[in-house]
Order: structure tokens, then sequence, then C-alpha cells
């Protein structure tokens, strides 16, 4: 998808957090990423290397804490993870569910000296 | 010392806060706005201009056109009777809230009833960039193939309308229309679905009956 935007949102949030918080270097970002959403971690880590430059952000590390998709079965109520893009309920085999987790697309915490 | 800030923020978030005051803005000026998505190739710019040619004696329409570059869409909307502004978006994907903003300030609301986003011809990345617009549509097309709501799901999920044109070439090509619809209704249970052909016209009338009812829903 569009790494380049979704990377300069993270560096804005975290810079934002970090001068609020009067730090000097920002040592790691940690990311909660769902199994859904589709972005590449290589890819935020390319463009991350070069918008940080020059930032108190430099060479901090990037940290995917990524979520496994987790689906609910509107009809049975059970509560199964999808397998190979096969999001019938196990169970009932309805078609109907929604997404618990999976979607996820936070940045969860900095860590600053 | 080290030491942790916990954030929890939305990474998209201020595409959200923007798309938020788009709507505010639509919703204050009375004007119904449809982000158009598709692949490319789909029939975007067919189905507003079909969409012009049934609306354009009855609404002021304006139709935002996002391209990676050229005006050739903007053009043909412009020629068929709406009051254009293209977008290019250099490169960029997709469309975001803040070039719909700076494409609302080229218009003048308060003389527009309808407004037609026509967004980067991509099924992946405009699904993660809400634009503020009342009505997500997606147009899938026979040509494609039957397999595109599973290969896709992000963008199947996120609409509230599906427009499956080209029905026309159905005796020709192997398209399912059962396996397609049964990933459709996976997916997205909720969305309307109107199968049309912007070349015969046929089915064409039920969208534009649809999207009638939602102008006039509109407090002006």
């Amino acid at each position: 998808m569009h790494e380049l935007p979704v990377t300069q949102n993270i560096l804005d949030i975290a810079l934002d957090h970090a001068h609020k918080a009067q730090a000097k270097r920002v040592l790691r970002i940690n990311l909660t990423i769902g199994e859904l959403s589709s972005i590449i971690d290589d890819s935020v880590q390319f463009y991350w290397e070069i918008i940080a430059k020059d930032t108190i952000a430099e060479g901090a590390v990037l940290n995917f804490n990524r979520i496994p998709t987790l689906l609910e079965c509107q009809l049975c109520h059970t509560q199964y993870q999808p397998v190979d893009r096969e999001y019938a309920c196990p169970n009932c085999q309805s078609l109907k569910f929604k997404i618990v987790h999976g979607q996820e697309f936070f940045l969860e915490s900095i860590d600053i000296e | 010392m080290e030491k942790r800030i916990i954030i929890a923020e939305k990474i998209l978030g201020a595409n959200e806060k923007l798309a938020e005051q788009n709507r505010a803005l639509l919703d204050s000026a009375g004007v119904y706005a449809v982000n158009l998505m598709a692949s490319p190739g789909a029939g975007k710019t067919s189905v507003i201009l079909r969409t012009l040619a049934a609306l354009v004696d009855r609404y002021a329409i304006a139709v935002v056109d996002g391209d990676v570059a050229s005006s050739i869409d903007a053009d043909k909307a412009a020629d068929a009777g709406a009051i254009a502004v293209q977008i290019n978006t250099g490169g960029e994907c997709h469309l975001d809230a803040v070039m719909l903003q700076s494409a609302l300030k080229e218009l003048d609301l308060s003389n527009i009833q309808l407004l037609i986003v026509e967004n980067v011809g991509n099924l992946i990345c405009p699904a993660s960039f809400p634009l503020g617009t009342h009505l997500n549509v997606l147009i899938a097309s026979i040509p494609e193939g039957d397999d595109k709501p599973y290969k896709y799901p992000g963008m199947y999920q996120g609409v509230d309308v599906l427009l499956i044109n080209k029905i026309d070439l159905l005796p020709y090509i192997d398209f399912d229309m059962a396996y397609f619809q049964s990933g459709v209704q996976m997916l997205n249970p909720q969305v309307i679905t109107f199968p049309l052909s912007c070349k015969t016209g046929e089915g064409v009338e039920a969208w534009i009956a649809y999207l009638v009812e939602k102008i006039e829903s509109m407090k002006r």
C-alpha cells in the first residue's frame, strides 16, 4: 500500500509526543498492526531510515507487533482464526462474521530518553 | 534515563480527522458526496458520464477527479456538464482527505447538490483513506474476474454500494457470478449491489434512482 505517507504519519505522531515529553532521543517505536492491515514492514523500515534522518528519532528501532486475525461468528458466536483465507465458521459454516482483531493500526508507544 | 510513553494513537488518525471536517463542510452546504473507487479500467469515468447524463439537468453536479497524471477524465466530465476539478496526485496511489479538502476550496459548495469524487484507480490504498464522503462506492467489472473480493477484502469490506459493471460481457467471459457474490456476501453482507452496463445502459436506472433518493435526503 502507501507506505510513505504511513511512515510520515508514524514519524509525525512520534515526534509530537517526544517533543512534548522533552525527549533527547527516541529509541524505539512500538507499532500494533493487525494482520488484515496490508502494510509491508520492510518498506516502512526503508522509508523510515530516509525520513527520520536528522530528527531526534533517527536510528530509532521500529517494533512491529502483529495481531493475528480473529473472527466471531454472528450466528453461533464461535471465535476462530481463518486459515488460508477460508473465512467460514468452523462450527456452523456460516459466513456471517465480525472482525474482532486484525484491523488494528496503532502507534502504541515510544521509548525515549 | 529511558522511559516509555504510551500513545495508542491511530496511525492514519490525521486523515480521519480531516475526513470528518470534510463531511461537516459538505453537510452544512447540503452537498451529497460520493467516493467512486475501482481498479483502472473498471468504468469509473463511464459511470460518471452515465450519471451525469441522467442527472445533470436536475442537479448541479461537481466531479473531483483524482489521477496520477493528466486531466483526461476531468475534461470528459466538464464536457458532460459537470463542474470539474482535477487533482493530480503526482504518483500517490490514492486520494486522501487533505487532497479533497483543497479541491473543495475550489468549489462554490452552496451551488452544488451532488459531488462525485473519482478516486485513483486502485483496489488497495483508497480503502484506508476515508475522504469524508457520504457514500463509498466500488465499481467491479466482469473482465476483472470473479475472484476480486477474495483478493482485495479490504476494499470490498469498506464500501456501501457495489456497482457490477460491464454485465453485457457476461456471455463472453468466464465469470461465476455466484462465486463472486458469495465472496461479497462474506465480506460485506450489508452492501447494496447494482449490476449494470454503462455500454448498453442496462441496470443504470436502478443506480440513478438510488442516488436521487440519497441526494433528496440531504437537508438544504
